[in-house]
């Protein structure tokens, strides 16, 4: 599936919940099946801090492709980059870079993504990128 | 108690409104209190009427302007009984407020070595300017502790004043645990010492009747925008004595005396602190805030808003792994905690859902937060609008929010 056909399926997938209380009840779902960091993982370097929560993103280039890997310390954060993961994991650089991320805004989500909230989800997003740059620049 | 809450409430057209289809319960007050009819109207009567710059144009308009923002300046000198209102400075609010003090206090008074004891419990804005001030100096912060209640331990200041202490910061109320810290007392002690306290105001001129002169503060700060006025205001209270010796804070018109190359003079309180156009409309709607507080009377929102205090912290702690932080015998009203095993940011987004209002994280107060070993936790306040109803509706929807996880 391409980047745009994941976040499709994501969006299909929510629109069932018409209420936001079911919506956010699917979020927290997800939040609590995402597989933890290994402690070890969980380092500064990794860090991402807002003062509302933190979120920890890996990242891992391997043939061509980039693994992330995340979590964060709020549960609904934590849905949020379950549902990044989806659409960006295993993904090459060059997708990443030419594709947008727009569910989170389709859901109407877009709040937790806004600089104001600081809970570190946008920072993620923006690293998301900065390593498609930085593997393409190595791969390239 | 006779308080006419749906009267009062009718001020406020901005909380009769629902948030995602439901009725807006605004508990963050504390962050910035929603603002009456008379300040709106205020600010446009000033500009329908007659408006232009003050202290300085020979003709009606600015005339008028002048008396009337002059007007507010004596409204406050009588709100904190001020002893002058060459005492009353206006600010942006009490953050400009506490970096004036600490720049023009620290630059005559504080030199290499000497100290400058910070509570553990203040807002960011409380420590920071001091800090600045003591790195310029090459001073020395010394923190004055709190326990696990959220009482401030002043048993321990007098073996923290000694010969280098130059000044005390601290907090009338804690914006994180409510605590009424005794200013009182520590300003006593601090005088017998020759040390000046500073109070930061901010939490505390919406709850509590203050009088600078029986304090004995020597600087006194608080923001119009906490206090039911417009945003971009503050008011510094200095006694004549220091406000006369310490430099100015900023320079540019009105503060001046006399301007030439060769030097220039300043201008006489309080307008030598209040370099540049203030904000006029902002100021003269703060007096319509003030006018409806002394309407109300302070008292009466005191009394009414610590029965709300009350209540909500008996409901709280019937909420099973509620951890409440400032459990202080005087106490304003504000309520934080947290719930075992729920993150403040979760249940912050999720009562936002259900139309409350709530503040979340570390509130500007790390110190506090470091105290607790916690990275934030959720705040509650109440202003004088709200009601035990919407507290309830608070509870039930803590208790739907608890099921989630």
């Amino acid at each position: 599936m391409t980047i745009e056909e994941v976040q499709q399926e994501i969006i299909a997938e929510f629109s069932v919940y018409t209420d936001w209380m079911d919506k956010y009840g699917y979020l927290i779902e997800l939040g609590n099946e995402l597989k933890e960091l290994d402690p070890k993982e969980k380092t500064g370097q990794n860090l991402i801090k807002g003062c509302q929560s933190r979120v920890w993103l890996v990242a891992e280039m391997n043939d061509g492709i980039i693994n992330f890997r995340g979590e964060s310390d709020a549960v609904i954060v934590k849905g949020l980059v379950a549902l990044l993961l989806r659409v960006v994991t295993g993904r090459t650089p060059k997708e990443l870079i030419e594709n947008d991320l727009h569910f989170i805004d389709d859901l109407g989500l877009k709040q937790h993504l806004s600089p104001t909230r600081s809970n570190g989800l946008l920072a993620m997003v923006k690293q998301i990128r900065l390593y498609a740059v930085a593997y393409n620049k190595i791969a390239g | 108690m006779n308080y006419d809450i749906q009267k009062i409430r009718s001020y406020f057209p901005v909380l009769h409104q629902k948030v995602y289809d439901k009725p807006l319960v605004y508990f963050d007050s504390a962050a910035s209190a929603q603002k009456p009819i008379q300040v709106l109207m205020a600010k446009e009567k000033l500009h329908n009427d007659y408006y232009g710059n003050i202290h300085r144009g020979a003709h009606f308009m600015a005339d008028k302007t002048t008396v009337q923002f002059e007007e507010v300046r004596d409204k406050i000198r009588n709100f904190i009984n001020a002893e002058s209102r060459e005492e009353i400075i206006f600010t942006k609010g009490t953050t400009e407020s506490v970096n004036l003090v600490a720049y023009s206090f620290c630059e005559k008074f504080v030199k290499e070595g000497d100290e400058i004891i910070v509570s553990e419990m203040e807002h960011h804005a409380n420590i920071v300017p001091w800090q600045l001030a003591a790195e310029r100096k090459k001073a020395k912060i010394v923190k004055l502790p709190f326990n696990d209640l959220g009482v401030l331990e002043i048993e321990k200041l007098p073996s923290l004043i000694n010969q280098k202490t130059k000044l005390i910061a601290v907090a009338h109320v804690s914006n994180v645990l409510g605590t009424v810290n005794p200013v009182s007392e520590i300003i006593e002690l601090a005088h017998e010492n020759n040390v000046a306290v500073f109070v930061d105001g901010a939490q505390a001129v919406q709850h509590l009747q203050i009088d600078v002169q029986k304090l004995d503060a020597d600087f006194y700060a608080f923001s119009a925008h906490k206090l039911y006025g417009p945003n971009g205001v503050g008011v510094l209270y200095g006694k004549k004595k220091w406000l006369e010796q310490i430099p100015p804070y900023q320079g540019g018109g009105e503060m001046i005396a006399e301007v030439s190359f060769e030097g220039t003079t300043f201008n006489q309180l309080p307008l030598k602190f209040e370099a540049g156009t203030p904000n006029i409309t902002s100021v003269i709607a703060f007096g319509a805030a003030i006018g409806l507080i002394i309407e109300i009377g302070l008292q009466n929102i005191e009394e009414w808003e610590l029965s709300l205090l009350e209540y909500a912290t008996s409901k709280l702690k019937e909420v099973q792994g509620i951890r409440i932080y400032g459990e202080a015998p005087e106490k304003s009203s504000v309520i934080s905690f947290n719930i075992e095993g729920i993150h403040f940011y979760d249940l912050g987004v999720l009562l936002d859902k259900m139309g409350i209002a709530v503040r979340t994280g570390h509130l500007c107060a790390d110190t506090v937060m470091q105290h607790f070993g916690i990275n934030g936790c959720v705040r509650i306040s109440f202003g004088l609008y709200n009601t035990k109803a919407e507290i309830d509706i608070f509870i039930a929807a803590l208790n739907k929010v608890r099921l989630m996880f």
